[in-house]
């Protein structure tokens, strides 16, 4: 039995169902996260969790006990939000304190696990400012004190690196995800970040119009997606779905009027079925390894480790990503290599993932 | 260059120059008021000695004599005692209806942005609806309340009248307050295991220094300067100051005392200018605070 049990939890507002039948389990010990795009309900659920709001349908059971009917304050959890929500009119100390405080600690107490968070979080020199004296990343570290001290089941995050300057979100990303190696908790995580998602993860699910797409490993989202949504979702930059026909032999593909060979993951399609082929845009090299495919080259963007490339291949767009000082000339018309061992093929109508 | 600057310094100095005499203006008539109650009544009326005196002339021999009368023992219809004791009874109508009115605003605001409901958003226009019913129309239901609670003729009963009629101001200064500040410290707070008033106090009220600065002001204002509530509905004991200054002026044996009315009108004001000024540079902060968004 899973430690957090999503069971088919649904929540309207109005009309408007922003959730439809949620179903998530996760053990102890695993950092979940939900990735999706703005609107697809993440941090709805992820409100549901904590209590702040109610679901319409459905049970929420942290280790057996159902949590849904329960108070906030009963539910054993800690959450970090995106504006870190410290209180303006207390120190750092007063701050991390305070569901202490709220508990009925002493005031012994209160200090000393202050105290061994603060010291855990290296915060110890601040624990006399008051927030608005603190930069955006001390503010991110006390928001996470405030949620350790209680030692909590569950911790929940609500995009909580948005916030923060491209270099410190990248420092703070390791350091949550060393923070959960060291202490083994629960966590549930919201961000619209991928990246994010992929690299901190034990578990992700892909959420978009209330639904989710796909809960699996970092590799088994990347590696299998599930349907075309969760392709493209996950990776920068994105998967590129190419228009192709499945051959009469079963075993090959028609891009136009260029013949590829079926990836051993994909499911054979009925002869002449409308496909997409997945191409994620690192599997192209100039250097002969997989199968051969003409493009015209359109565009280069170099980015420094890497070249994106933007291709025409059968008239549609393509992006790909070759190492850093190919040689490569926009406006030429070119033989590329792409491995095809992972290729998915998705159902051009329903978007699903076609696999064998 | 050096016209530029001198063109510069002329219009800076021309700017100054406006400023100064409007400045002027609009003090001249609490100057003349000044002038008058440090006056003794022949340097008023222009009596032999002070001819050609203005109401503008300072006074060639101030005493603050009118000042002690207008206190203690300026005559008042009958009573001879001054303003002493209405000035009193106001403080204390002021004193509890400024508390009571601001405290309750706060919890409505509170609520009406924090503790969404359904029909909150219909609540909230009602109560701004209150913020619209002219004093008159009130009176006589008024009344009839006030006599149904037992409470008709005494300051209990004026601070009750101005509670009812300053909560629809408080709770919209309150209520946009909070609202600029971010939901998330309440969810934060609820997570924390704070409960309702928990929140409230602790978390709520240490940052609302400025919208209670605006609040008191507006209704110390409001309630210090009322005089038609005062006038309807208090009793021989419960007199405000506004209704016993208005008695005092048109109290009148014989000559009229303007060095008296002067100082009484003086006494009067003087409260609400000190209000003013201890809280003023938080009014236009507190006033524009929920104005902007951040």
């Amino acid at each position: 039995m899973a430690q957090l049990n999503i069971d088919r939890v649904s929540k309207s507002f109005g009309k408007t169902e922003v959730l439809k039948e949620v179903s998530i389990g996760i053990e102890e010990g695993e950092f979940l996260v939900l990735v999706g795009p703005s609107g697809c309900g993440k941090s709805t659920l992820l409100n549901m969790i904590a209590g702040l709001l109610d679901p319409s349908s459905g049970e929420i059971r942290l280790d057996d006990a159902r949590i849904d009917d329960q108070e906030p304050k009963d539910r054993n959890i800690a959450m970090v939000f995106q504006s870190y929500a410290l209180y303006p009119s207390m120190t750092v100390e007063k701050n991390m304190a305070f569901p202490l405080r709220m508990a009925g600690v002493s005031k012994a107490d209160q200090k000393a696990k202050v105290n061994e968070v603060a010291t855990l979080l290296q915060i110890e020199h601040l624990l006399n400012r008051k927030p608005a004296a603190l930069s955006g990343g001390q503010r991110q570290r006390v928001a996470m004190g405030r949620a350790l001290v209680r030692d909590p089941k569950l911790f929940l995050f609500d995009e909580p690196l948005s916030n923060l300057d491209a270099k410190l979100r990248v420092d703070m990303r390791t350091e949550i995800k060393l923070l959960h190696q060291r202490l083994g908790k629960t966590i549930v995580y919201v961000t619209h970040d991928q990246v994010e998602a992929m690299t901190m993860a034990s578990r992700i699910a892909v959420m978009e119009g209330g639904l989710v797409q796909q809960l699996g490993t970092p590799a088994e989202i990347y590696d299998r997606p599930a349907n075309m949504f969760v392709a493209t979702f996950m990776g920068s930059p994105a998967m590129n779905l190419l228009p192709a026909i499945a051959g009469a032999d079963g075993k090959t593909i028609m891009v136009g009027d260029q013949t590829l060979p079926l990836s051993p993951i994909a499911a054979a399609p009925a002869k002449g079925q409308t496909v997409k082929l997945g191409l994620r845009p690192e599997w192209f090299n100039l250097t002969g390894e997989g199968s051969a495919i003409v493009a015209r080259v359109e565009l280069i963007e170099p980015t420094g480790p890497d070249v994106y490339v933007s291709l025409r291949i059968n008239g549609e767009r393509v992006m790909a990503r070759l190492p850093a000082g190919t040689e490569i000339d926009a406006g030429t018309e070119r033989t590329f290599h792409v491995t095809l061992d992972k290729a998915p093929i998705f159902d051009a109508d329903t978007g699903a993932a076609l696999y064998a | 260059m050096a016209t530029a600057r001198n063109r510069a310094s002329f219009e800076r100095g021309f700017v100054y120059l406006v400023l100064l005499l409007s400045a002027a203006f609009f003090l001249m008539p609490l100057i003349a008021m000044i002038f008058t109650s440090l006056k003794s009544m022949p340097e008023i009326t222009g009596a032999a000695g002070f001819e050609n005196n203005t109401i503008l002339t300072p006074p060639k021999e101030p005493s603050v004599a009118a000042w002690g009368a207008a206190w203690s023992s300026a005559c008042i219809a009958v009573a001879c005692e001054g303003l002493r004791s209405y000035f009193w009874n106001s403080v204390l109508m002021v004193v509890f209806a400024v508390a009571i009115s601001v405290m309750l605003g706060a919890v409505n605001g509170y609520v009406l942005s924090k503790w969404r409901f359904r029909g909150d958003n219909i609540v909230f226009g009602m109560l701004l609806f209150g913020c619209f019913i002219p004093f008159q129309i009130v009176l006589i239901p008024m009344a009839r309340l006030l006599g149904i609670l037992d409470i008709a003729g005494t300051i209990p009963g004026l601070v009750f009248v101005h509670v009812c009629y300053g909560i629809p101001f408080t709770t919209l200064f309150f209520r946009n307050f909070y609202v600029t500040i971010p939901d998330e410290l309440v969810k934060a707070a609820r997570i924390d295991g704070a409960g309702f008033w928990s929140i409230f106090f602790l978390i709520l009220l240490p940052i609302s220094t400025p919208i209670f600065v605006v609040a008191i002001i507006w209704q110390f204002t409001g309630v210090w300067n009322d005089f038609l509530f005062g006038a309807s509905f208090a009793g021989a004991d419960a007199r405000p100051l506004m209704v016993a200054l208005n008695n005092l002026v048109n109290t009148s044996t014989g000559t009229k005392t303007y060095n008296i009315d002067m100082a009484g009108a003086m006494i009067a004001a003087l409260p609400t200018m000190l209000v003013y000024i201890v809280g003023g540079r938080y009014f236009v902060r507190g006033l524009t605070s929920g104005a902007v968004k951040g």
